[in-house]
């Protein structure tokens, strides 16, 4: 297989992942945008993992082992992330993150 | 073009097609849904790039737990549902970032790696969970320890405390003091617990 494809795929699910955080009001929108940034960085690994594995090998199946590890650290961070959401909306009454603005000055 | 490299291509398209649709859909459960079909898509990326247990682990973990987790969160905060506008004023300067990082990443893609090939053999699970027993074994006990503290810590975040700030779904108390009153002053002699004959005597 190509290695172009992949990675191609990756930068896309990146770059769209950027600008959902920088361009969406909903924190919770924007909680999915950086899931489809950790789902580029995973693909990433997955297709390094196969193109190391042509060249010099990869015994510790180091690639596929750093994604697992990177899909459960995106679980506990939307967690994390979706509890933090909620304490917003409960003390302010808004999921905007621009609203979200008490430390700013 | 070789078969798997069509089957890359398609996951390619329909996931990118389905992220572009989450970030640009102006419904949140909508865009919620497209989430699905984009992680169903980078699960079949893993399938055809030979990782099969990261691929069903991520059936599993995304489009099963994580995606509910999010429409559960959409409910909770009470997104409004329905067709609005999400985006900011940045929305200019976000297309200008993410188009300019993707052709920044693809002009790096193609002038390093070029045409270089993938080996697509299918990692046996029995390997990866061996090498994951004994050679990461120290990472995973860690990452078990991380997705510990991550959960109580959701908890703790999430749990409702005592004299904490209004809730923002409760209604002025007005109306509930006047439909409380309103049985009292409009008869003397009703009695508590027959309060809607009292009401109706008293009706003009």
């Amino acid at each position: 297989m190509q290695a172009v494809f992949p990675l191609t795929f990756a930068a896309l699910l990146f770059s769209a992942g950027v600008y959902g955080v920088l361009s969406r009001r909903n924190a919770v929108l924007v909680l999915m945008s950086v899931e489809l940034m950790l789902a580029a960085v995973t693909v990433n690994l997955v297709a390094f993992h196969g193109l190391v594995t042509t060249d010099v090998g990869d015994p510790l199946l180091s690639g596929q082992a750093f994604a697992l590890f990177v899909m459960a650290v995106g679980a506990a961070e939307v967690g994390v992330g979706l509890a933090i959401v909620l304490l917003l909306y409960r003390n302010r009454a808004t999921v905007n993150v621009d609203d979200a603005d008490l430390m700013k000055y | 073009m070789s078969v798997p490299d069509l089957f890359m291509l398609g996951a390619l398209v329909l996931g990118g097609a389905a992220a572009l649709l989450v970030v640009t859909a102006r419904n949140v459960v909508h865009a919620a849904l497209y989430l699905v079909v984009a992680l169903v898509a980078v699960a079949a990326a893993f399938l055809w790039m030979g990782a099969e247990f990261l691929a069903w682990a991520q059936v599993l973990v995304y489009v099963g737990a994580v995606v509910v987790l999010i429409l559960f969160g959409l409910m909770l905060t009470r997104a409004p549902i329905g067709p609005m506008a999400q985006h900011n004023e940045n929305r200019k300067f976000a297309v200008a970032v993410s188009v300019g990082l993707f052709a920044l990443l693809m002009t790096l893609i193609v002038t390093t790696v070029g045409d270089a090939t993938l080996d697509v053999t299918p990692v046996r699970v029995a390997d990866l969970g061996e090498v994951l027993y004994v050679q990461w074994a120290f990472p995973f006990m860690v990452l078990g320890f991380l997705l510990t503290v991550a959960l109580i810590g959701a908890l703790v975040l999430a749990r409702r405390e005592e004299g904490e700030g209004p809730l923002p779904d409760e209604g002025p108390d007005d109306a509930r003091d006047e439909r409380e009153r309103a049985p009292a002053s409009s008869d003397v002699t009703s009695a508590p617990g027959s309060g809607d004959a009292g009401q109706q005597i008293g009706a003009p």
